[in-house]
Order: C-alpha cells, then sequence, then structure tokens
C-alpha cells in the first residue's frame, strides 16, 4: 500500500469511528468534552503508533499460536506506560478519562490493526497505519466530544486545561450557560443518537458520490463487534 | 502450518520460549516506566490532595504539613464508612485552625458521594467539596462546584446555626433548599455534612490533638 492509501484509509475510507466502528465503548463513553475527546485520542493514538511498530519488529518471527497473546502482552505494556505517565504528569486528564484509560488494552481498534496490518507490513508501513487509524480515531473522538460539549454545555473547550496540566478553567468558549445546556447530548444515549448521525451524514455522502451498496454491508457487518 | 519440519513438542517449547521472552520484555518496560515516575506520581497526588485542602479551608492561613498531621478514628454510624477515617489538622503557630474531614455520603441516589469537609475548632464549617460521586449527569451533579455553587452554603454553618434538628432539606422541614429534581442527592449531602459535625462535636478532643484553642467552644447538639 501506499503512504497516501494508508493514510486515506485510515481517516476515511476505514475509519475506525465511522466506519469499521471499532472501539465504540471508549468512543461514546468519553467523548463528553473536547478536552477529554482529545486527551482519550492522543492517548490512544500514542498507544497504537507504538504497538504498530512493536508488532511489525516481532510479528513475523511470531509462532501462529502465540502471535495474539504476544500482541496483547505488548499492548497492555504500553497503555500501563501510557497510563503512569499521564497519573505523572497530567493528573487532570488522568481523574478525568479514569477507566477508559487502562480498557485501551480492550480496544479492538489497537488488536485489530497489530493483527490485521501492522504483522504483515514493514514497520514504516505499520508505523503509517497506526498513526492514520489512531488520527482518524481521534477526529472522530473529537468531533463527537466537541458537539456533545455544545449542546450538552454550552461551551467548547472548557476542560481543555486538563491537557495543559493547569488547573484553571479560563480557557474555551462559552456559548450559554449550563443551565440550559441540553442535557441528553451529555448522556449515553445522546452519544448513540448522535454518533449514528455521523453514520448517516457519511452513508449520504457516499450514497451521492458513489453509487454503490458497499459500505452498508461493510456497517451491517461490523455492527456484532459493538460490545468492545 | 504445512511444510514445517520442527516436531510438535519442539514447536510448543519455542512457543513457549518466545512467550516467556515477551512476558519478561513487556514487564521489563513497565517496570522501568514505573520506576521512572513513581516520585512523580507521588508528588502529583501530594500537590492535588493539598489543593483540594486549600479549597475548604477557604482561606484559613495554616504554616503545618497537613498531610503528616493527621489522626484516624472509627465512627461508622456517622461517617458513612465502615472502616476507620482519616482527619488531617491545619494549624498555625501550632494551633489547630480547621480540621479536615473526608465523610462519605452512602445515601444519594447513585453510589457514594465522597465529601470533603474543614470545620474550625469552634465547629463551624468552613468549606465543602465534592470529591466524587456518580450522581445523575445535569440532575444530581449540582453538588460538584463546576456546576452550581450550592455546596458553598454549608460554609458558616455550625450545630448552633441552625440548630441540629433542622440540619435537613427544607422538604423535610430542615433550613437547607434541595434543588429541584435532585432530593435524594440534597438530602444525602446535607445529612452527611451534619452528621460530621455531630461526629466533630464528638470526638473534639480527639480530633483536635493535644493542644486545645485557649477557650473551647461549647457545643449544644
Amino acid at each position: 500500500m501506499t503512504p497516501a492509501a494508508i493514510l486515506r484509509a485510515g481517516f476515511r475510507d476505514q475509519n475506525p469511528g465511522l466506519v469499521q466502528l471499532l472501539g465504540l465503548c471508549p468512543l461514546l463513553a468519553v467523548s463528553t468534552s473536547l478536552g477529554s475527546g482529545l486527551g482519550l485520542g492522543l492517548a490512544t493514538l500514542a498507544v497504537l503508533v507504538a504497538s504498530s511498530g512493536l508488532v511489525s519488529l516481532a510479528g513475523r518471527s511470531l509462532p501462529a499460536e502465540i502471535r495474539i497473546a504476544v500482541f496483547v502482552l505488548l499492548i497492555a505494556a504500553l497503555v500501563t506506560s501510557v497510563e503512569l505517565a499521564l497519573a505523572a504528569w497530567l493528573p487532570g486528564l488522568h481523574a478525568a478519562l479514569g477507566i477508559f484509560l487502562p480498557l485501551i488494552v480492550t480496544n479492538c481498534l489497537v488488536l485489530a490493526r497489530a493483527e490485521a496490518f501492522a504483522s504483515r507490513q514493514p514497520v514504516g508501513s505499520a508505523l503509517l497505519d497506526g498513526f492514520a487509524m489512531g488520527g482518524g480515531f481521534l477526529v472522530v473522538l473529537v468531533a463527537l466530544g466537541s458537539v456533545r460539549e455544545v449542546l450538552g454545555r454550552g461551551s467548547l473547550g472548557g476542560d481543555l486545561h486538563l491537557l495543559l496540566g493547569i488547573d484553571t478553567s479560563t480557557y474555551g468558549l462559552h456559548l450559554f450557560s449550563e443551565q440550559h445546556g441540553f442535557l441528553l447530548a451529555l448522556l449515553p444515549p445522546g452519544a448513540f443518537i448522535l454518533l449514528g448521525l455521523g453514520l448517516a451524514w457519511r452513508q449520504a455522502r457516499r450514497a451521492g458520490t458513489a453509487a454503490s451498496t458497499m459500505s452498508t454491508t461493510v456497517i451491517g457487518s461490523k455492527t456484532g463487534g459493538i460490545t468492545s | 502450518m504445512a511444510g514445517n519440519p520442527e516436531p510438535p513438542a519442539r514447536r510448543a517449547v519455542r512457543a513457549a520460549m518466545v512467550l516467556a521472552a515477551a512476558a519478561i520484555a513487556a514487564f521489563g518496560l513497565v517496570a522501568v516506566v514505573h520506576e521512572g515516575t513513581r516520585d512523580q506520581i507521588a508528588a502529583t497526588q501530594r500537590a492535588h490532595e493539598l489543593a483540594r485542602f486549600d479549597q475548604v479551608l477557604a482561606g484559613r492561613p495554616r504554616d503545618n504539613d497537613l498531610l503528616a498531621d493527621a489522626v484516624t478514628l472509627r465512627d461508622a454510624e456517622l461517617l458513612g464508612t465502615a472502616g476507620t477515617i482519616t482527619a488531617y489538622r491545619a494549624r498555625l503557630h501550632g494551633e489547630p485552625v480547621a480540621v479536615i474531614l473526608e465523610p462519605v455520603a452512602t445515601d444519594g441516589y447513585s453510589g457514594a458521594i465522597h465529601l470533603l469537609i474543614a470545620v474550625a475548632p469552634d465547629g463551624t464549617v468552613l468549606g465543602v467539596r465534592t470529591v466524587s460521586h456518580h450522581e445523575t449527569p445535569g440532575l444530581g451533579d449540582f453538588i460538584d462546584t463546576r456546576r452550581s455553587g450550592w455546596i458553598q452554603q454549608f460554609a458558616g454553618k455550625s450545630l448552633r446555626n441552625p440548630a441540629a434538628a433542622r440540619w435537613r432539606v427544607r422538604k423535610d422541614g430542615g433550613d437547607f433548599d434541595q434543588f429541584t429534581g435532585a432530593t435524594i442527592t440534597s438530602r444525602a449531602v446535607v445529612g452527611t455534612v451534619g452528621r460530621t459535625l455531630e461526629f466533630f462535636a464528638r470526638h473534639r478532643d480527639e480530633l483536635l490533638g493535644d493542644e486545645l484553642p485557649a477557650a473551647p467552644a461549647t457545643i449544644q447538639p
């Protein structure tokens, strides 16, 4: 695959959040604001790039029986390292992401890219794929987080200070008072509805450009794996 | 794996060894990161804890090491925790200026509500903050200062102001406003703050330590 094709796949054609629907649990749970969406997106991106690189280096020499076990070990070690680093230097973000930070281990996106792509590709392609898939996931997290924060809290970027490690709330854009926020947008059902609208928007765009039923079948076959 | 001449037993041993090597490598990575971040994490947690304490102390000056000046007590009936509770003493020139308690409201709408309360030696509340809760977003989360100033109404209150019997929400005949739609949460927090003051009155001498203030105030329960 050419670098351009890898980037296109991650950010658009095979976007983990809008097409493959991988890692929905953290995507829906954490995207309550721009700040927390960006935080989890960056943490996932870092883990995905590192795991893709390491898996690509080790992947082809591993016996088939233990390959996935080794991938899980590697990913768990990387996630634990990221978690410790965040606890040390960005405690506010660490607290805001809570259990979803260690749960990056179980994000099927990370293992799926290790098994399906990185273990069969040279290091350069694997790193780029990790970046593209992590970036695609990050974009969806940030978009969903921004929409939910604006609708639910009337602000945008109100908790970006978590990412900077400074404890003030003078950041961000404040549009209206939080009391007038649309509560549903912050609750899990609102996350499902907004993601559904995002999927519909994407489908409509695809239907407009290419008269193909391919994407419908892709989505239909993947929704079974929502539990991750 | 067709065409692999390796006998199955040797293949299994080799796989096990590779897996063990991967486990050791993963363990090594986590150990190195843990070692490198341990001091920083401890310092960060300490700073975080002290920042929270300073919020409830409401600007009371202190010159002691709060985290080192702690006393552990047990009173499951009043504090909502089955085990022991740690109280931290803030002092200025050796005199206690406040006691910080961390009670838990167990009768909230959804799980435990962890509170942080600073009480002056005369039994007056200096400040109350919610440390963590699982109340419904948009309804029960008014107890968080980021959502509303409701929890700041306790500052300056004591068991004499209002009287102990009026430490309830208005709906129950007390003096504290409940938040519309979240009476259970309001009731849990008001009740826990009131019980914490009773606990303070009951254990005052142990909480304040050896050095008592010159004129101990009497507390009428």
